[in-house]
């Protein structure tokens, strides 16, 4: 994007990229992969557990598991060809290795057959992204205890999968092999699910993935994962300090993401990390070397695709000097289990802490014409707005295709709509997207109520 | 409760204080739109205060006291209730008289909630960017709730740098007018270009010592040269001799010996060019253009005219580029040609001077004792003086026209 961004601006530009293919994490092994799966996992499990519901009888399915990870990388491989024509039309030059600075106006990229290669350039822009981290007493051997980028290419639907850690990816990924067969087991440290969205939509979530089979083992410290033979035996310390043992035939580390920096040579250029190794930059996205930009993974904030394309953006532009902003309390959070969860702005508890005086606003799916068709009546839609003023301050979404509906809270957010304005402006009917102007309604009826 | 207020309005550039005349309305008085509230008075003249909007009237300042303009003679409370009327009017009257201020009001309730709104002031993602890049900083939304949108930047960029014309732009009273006839106005929005223009223009002002020479040239022996070879040129050249290549001709051997003509200041440096890069102003369809003639001091005549006839043209078939018309050291701007006798020209910013040519006018003049009838063209030179001393520019002055006046010199 950052790329992209810097070629139409007239900036000779080139990409270093390490791995045969570009496009990063999201694209190989990331976003677009887990939702391709998502997509075939939530068609299988629709097909066993709702065509009967609808009036489909369809009898003796099969799953063909090397044929949906086959669909999986087709789609993968897709999506990089329109990256590497991108590359092209843009005139972007692509050099294939590994960058690592000599000096901030050069960088040597070695290529994976032990070629040399120096690129000389004015500025640079770090976008290394992130790689999977583990915790104290798990160690990742990939065969067994496996990351998000393994568990895309078992060889075979595990039968008891343990997922440590009740983020998006180890939900997302726990919903995919439940949606299969296997018997999954979250196990997480904190008293709830995906932190750093909503708790209403935590709790919603983890209400919804138990009818569909995830087992969720809350407040539980893993102690050590280890393989023995074709399984993986799991310890962790529940809230009563009692040792709690799980075995599977796998383990997957969903515990987050550690920023990539290895080997890039920041020492040459006197750049230091900070706690969490990541790379600090200025207001500019600009790190303490002049002209050596960082964006997305590598430097703080949510470790999320359209954040980092937000960011590649905002450099680009910031380099040919214009003056583009970035408003990093209007970039969503998605959740792709089925139904979505969505959210963007303040959380509920965020306000609280603050002591905001706020409302909220609720409308459930249920209550949605287009839900009951649909058979999709689990969630909601919620507000929290101003309550002097009506303006929306975050906007909370769990149910059906909610990763879409976000979109129009975002615009709400940027523009800093009231709850009425939203309830005042026409919804589709019958839309999912009615929610959200019902739970607008909802937010500003009350405040005429308290009037 | 929303509250106009009323200022006083600019009778006129040059004034600066009013005295309250006579208030012809009374403090708690409910005033219509539009009427006539107070009366001014000035050194020059009197001037009605109008109601800006209906409602209950509070007068701030007395009869008598002395403000300045723009001072708040009174406000106007636009929520309050239009009392019953006790008189007889027919009620088609009352209807009227009751309803067109209820309207009003409306409006300007709405208005005024909009710009209360916690949201005024609040720009979109677009206009954000533009107002950082601007650097526009209290920019009015007109956006729903005062939101500024894109076009609110614009219109702000638009008027600051026209702000001479909106201090005038006050609801000043007119006369009342004596003649008949259409008194429409059109408005029109400033091209991107003309707004640019505009804004150098008075940056040069502003921010140079700019002052004018004169002379004038005898174009006699132009004129007999031009006869003798104008045919013998076109052959041999394909192009008319025209005056354009002569006077940068003469101004780019002019500029070998007074180098501070030909230079610019940059910060606290000033910047010497050994070369002539001329600018020559050239009416084009969008307005001025001042496209560049590159190296003018090696060109030939020829070379010369011709560039100058491939810049006009691209000039007037708006094709001209950044390029093109950027670096000039020095420029040239002919009046002449729409007849203009005597002008100063305005600097070309960064540069230090501009040459002005005129209208060719047969003139008596004293030769030798006698009085002859010469073609003279008067000459204008506007210089930065802070770079160039008055002797220099005069003196260069003096050598482009001895130049033109014995045109075998520089050719040579």
């Amino acid at each position: 994007m950052a790329a992209i961004r810097c070629a139409q601006l007239g900036m000779q530009t080139a990409i270093i990229e390490r791995y045969p293919t570009l496009g990063g994490t999201c694209l190989n092994v990331g976003c677009i992969p887990s939702k391709a799966l998502l997509d075939s996992s939530e068609h299988f499990y629709n097909a066993n557990c709702h065509f009967e519901a609808h009036g489909i009888m369809a009898e003796k399915i099969k799953l063909n598991w090397p044929r949906m990870r086959q669909r999986k990388d087709d789609v993968v491989v897709q999506t990089c060809d329109g990256i590497k024509y991108l590359m092209k039309k843009n005139k972007i030059k692509v050099i294939s290795g590994h960058a690592s600075f000599s000096d901030s106006k050069t960088i040597s990229v070695s290529g994976t057959n032990g070629s040399k290669e120096t690129v000389n350039t004015e500025r640079v822009i770090i976008a290394t992204g992130s790689k999977p981290s583990s915790i104290p007493g798990v160690i990742i051997d990939k065969k067994r205890i496996i990351t998000s980028t393994e568990a895309l290419n078992l060889e075979k639907v595990p039968e008891k999968l343990i997922v440590i850690g009740g983020g998006v990816i180890g939900l997302e990924l726990g919903s995919v092999f439940s949606r299969l067969g296997s018997k999954v087991q979250v196990v997480e440290f904190l008293d709830r699910l995906i932190s750093g969205m909503d708790f209403s939509l935590a709790k919603e979530v983890q209400r919804f993935l138990k009818k569909q089979g995830l087992e969720f083992f809350l407040n539980h410290t893993v102690q050590s994962a280890v393989v023995e033979g074709e399984s993986v035996k799991v310890v962790a310390k529940n809230k009563k300090d009692k040792e709690v043992e799980f075995s599977g035939d796998y383990c997957l580390v969903a515990v987050g993401r550690r920023p990539f920096t290895d080997n890039l040579g920041l020492e040459k250029i006197s750049l230091t990390l900070d706690d969490k190794g990541r790379i600090p930059v200025n207001e500019h996205l600009e790190t303490a070397v002049p002209g050596i930009y960082a964006i997305g993974d590598v430097v703080a904030g949510d470790m999320l695709a359209h954040k980092a394309e937000e960011e590649g953006v905002f450099v680009a532009e910031t380099i040919a000097g214009q003056k583009p902003h970035l408003n990093y309390k209007a970039i969503p959070g998605v959740l792709y289990t089925w139904p979505e969860a969505a959210g963007v702005g303040f959380t509920e508890d965020e306000l609280k802490a603050e002591n905001y005086n706020y409302k909220t606003g609720n409308f459930p799916f249920k209550a949605l014409g287009r839900a009951r068709a649909s058979m999709d009546t689990d969630g909601f839609a919620k507000v929290l707005a101003d309550k002097d003023t009506d303006e929306i301050l975050g906007i909370h979404l769990v149910g059906a295709r909610a990763a879409d509906l976000i979109a129009e809270a975002v615009v709400a957010l940027e523009y800093r709509a009231s709850a009425e304005d939203i309830a005042r402006m026409s919804h589709a009917h019958p839309t999912y997207a009615e929610a959200i102007k019902e739970a607008m309604l909802d937010a500003s009826e009350k405040r005429s109520i308290h009037m | 409760m929303s509250i106009v207020e009323i200022k006083i309005p600019s009778p006129g550039e040059s004034i600066t204080e009013v005295e309250i005349g006579s208030w012809l309305k009374v403090d708690g008085d409910y005033v219509q739109l539009d009427e006539t509230i107070c009366e001014i008075e000035t050194d020059k003249a009197t001037l009605p205060l109008i109601a800006e909007s209906a409602g209950r009237l509070k007068i701030l300042l007395q009869e008598g006291e002395t403000a300045g303009i723009g001072d708040v003679a009174c406000s106007i409370d636009t929520d309050a209730e239009q009392p019953k009327i006790n008189s007889s009017p027919t009620s088609s009257e009352v209807i009227a008289k009751s309803e067109e201020p209820s309207k009003r009001t409306t409006i300007s309730d709405e208005a005024s909630s909009a710009s209360a709104s916690y949201a005024a002031g609040h720009p979109s993602p677009a206009a954000r960017k533009m107002m950082a890049e601007q650097g526009a900083t209290d920019v009015s939304g007109s956006g729903p709730g005062g939101r500024i949108m894109t076009q609110d930047v614009e219109m702000h960029l638009q008027q600051n740098q026209d702000y001479s014309a909106s201090t005038t732009d006050s609801k000043l009273e007119a006369p009342p007018p004596v003649v008949s006839g259409s008194r429409s106005i059109k408005r029109e929005r400033m091209s991107r270009l003309r707004r640019k223009l505009a804004e150098r223009l008075v940056a040069v002002k502003n921010e140079t010592a700019m002052l004018t020479t004169f002379n004038e040239v005898d174009m006699h022996a132009i004129f007999e040269l031009r006869s003798q070879s104008k045919e013998a040129f076109l052959q041999k050249f394909n192009i008319k001799l025209g005056y354009m290549g002569l006077f940068t001709k003469a101004c780019t051997e002019a500029l070998k010996d007074f180098p501070a003509v030909n230079a610019q200041i940059d910060g606290d440096q000033i910047v010497y060019h050994d070369y002539v890069d001329m600018g020559i102003a050239v009416s084009a369809p969008k307005g001025l253009m001042v496209p560049v003639v590159r190296n003018a001091e090696s060109l030939t005549l020829a070379q010369i005219e011709f560039e100058i006839a491939r810049l006009a043209k691209r000039a007037r078939e708006n094709k001209l580029s950044i390029d093109e018309m950027e670096g000039g050291t020095f420029s040239i701007t002919n009046g002449g040609v729409f007849g203009s006798m005597l002008s100063t020209p305005i600097l070309n910013p960064p540069q230090s001077a501009i040459l002005g040519m005129h209208n060719i006018v047969e003139r008596p003049m004293a030769i030798e004792g006698k009085v002859e009838i010469r073609p003279v063209m008067y000459l204008a030179l506007s210089y930065d003086h802070r770079i160039v001393d008055g002797q220099q520019s005069v003196s260069f002055l003096v050598r482009v026209k001895e130049f033109l006046e014995n045109p075998t010199r520089m050719l040579v």
